[in-house]
C-alpha cells in the first residue's frame, strides 16, 4: 500500500504541533476527490457540498488518527464514503443489501449491451456537456451498493483491499459488485454512445479524422 | 478450451484489472481474436470507464473551494481536538 508522501507527513506533523493553518494546504489537492465521492453517492449538489465540508472538518479533527502508512487521499476518500453512507442511511435511501441485490439479480442487469463493433470515443469528446451529463446520469442509475464500489475503484482508484476496508465488505464482494457495476454502466451507456457519437459527422466526428 | 461468449462476459472486469490466471487469459484472448461481439463489449466497457473516470466528467460547483476554506478557517482556529473517536 503506498504511503503518504513525505511532504504530507511533514505537513501533518506541523498541523498537529499547532500550525493548524497548514491544513488548507494539506487538503487543497483533494478537494475534488472528496466532493466527487460524496456527490456520486448523494446525487445532490448542495448536500454534497455540505457533506464534503463535513468530511474535511472531520479529517482535521481526527488527523491524529491518520496512520502514515496509508495514502492520505485514501484515508480522505474513506471518510467521505462513510459520510455519504451515513447521510443516505439517515434519509433511508439505502434499501437492505440483500433486497437490493435480489432486485438487481432479477432484472438481470449483469449482461452487457451486445454490440458488434466499437469505435473508440476519445476523451476530447468530454468537452461536450451533454456527454458528461449522460455519463453522470448513468452512474446515478446504479443501485448504491454497486455505485459505491465503482466510485471507489474506478473513479477514486482505490485498490481492492482499500475498497473492501472502506466499505466493510470482503474483497470477493468488491470484485463481484464491481463487475456488475461495470456491466450495468456498459449496458446503460454503450447503445447511447454508439448512436449519439457518430463516427463521421457532427461534433465528435472531428476527433475521428 | 473453447469459451462461450457468456463465459467471457463474466470475466471482463477481471480482464480489465489484469487479474485472470494465465490459462483463462489465453482462452479469453483467443476468443476475443475471433469474436467481434466480445471485443466490442470489452472495448466499449474499457472506453466507458475511461470517460467516466476522466477529471472533466464531474465538476466542482462554482465557488466551492472558497466556501470550503472559509468554513475550515473557523474550525482551524479551534485547533485539533482529541482523537479518541475513531473516524
Amino acid at each position: 500500500m503506498p504511503a503518504a508522501t513525505e511532504q504530507e507527513k511533514e505537513l501533518i506533523a506541523r498541523i498537529l504541533a499547532g500550525e493548524t493553518n497548514l491544513f488548507h494546504e494539506l487538503v487543497r489537492p483533494y478537494e475534488k476527490l472528496v466532493y466527487v465521492t460524496v456527490f456520486t453517492m448523494l446525487r445532490n449538489e448542495a448536500e454534497a457540498e455540505d457533506a464534503a465540508q463535513d468530511v474535511m472538518i472531520s479529517a482535521f479533527r481526527h488527523l491524529k488518527g491518520f496512520r502514515g502508512d496509508a495514502k492520505f487521499s485514501t484515508w480522505l476518500v474513506t471518510i467521505a464514503m462513510n459520510e455519504a453512507r451515513q447521510r443516505l442511511r439517515r434519509a433511508k435511501l439505502v434499501p437492505q443489501d440483500s433486497l437490493e441485490e435480489m432486485i438487481a439479480e432479477k432484472e438481470g442487469d449483469f449482461t452487457p449491451a451486445v454490440l458488434t463493433d466499437w469505435r473508440e470515443i476519445p476523451s476530447a469528446a468530454l468537452e461536450k456537456k451533454e456527454l458528461r451529463l449522460k455519463l453522470r446520469e448513468a452512474v446515478d442509475h446504479l443501485p448504491p451498493l454497486y455505485r459505491e464500489v465503482l466510485v471507489l475503484r474506478d473513479l477514486e482508484e482505490l485498490n481492492q483491499v482499500e475498497t473492501a476496508a472502506a466499505l466493510g465488505i470482503s474483497i470477493n464482494l468488491v470484485k463481484v459488485r464491481l463487475h456488475r457495476a461495470r456491466m450495468m454502466l456498459q449496458k446503460l451507456l454503450a447503445p447511447y454512445l454508439k448512436t449519439a457519437v457518430p463516427a463521421r459527422k457532427g461534433f465528435f466526428g472531428r476527433f475521428f479524422g | 478450451m473453447k469459451l462461450e461468449c457468456k463465459h467471457v462476459w463474466e470475466h471482463i472486469s477481471e480482464y480489465l484489472d489484469h487479474q485472470l490466471d494465465a490459462a483463462l487469459l489465453t482462452d479469453i484472448e483467443n476468443h476475443l481474436e475471433n469474436c467481434e461481439v466480445c471485443s466490442a463489449i470489452l472495448d466499449s466497457t474499457r472506453n466507458i470507464l475511461v470517460l467516466t473516470a476522466d477529471d472533466r466528467t464531474y465538476e466542482l460547483p462554482v465557488g466551492y473551494s472558497e466556501r470550503l476554506h472559509k468554513r475550515l478557517e473557523r474550525i482551524l482556529r479551534e485547533g485539533t481536538t482529541s482523537p479518541e473517536k475513531p473516524v
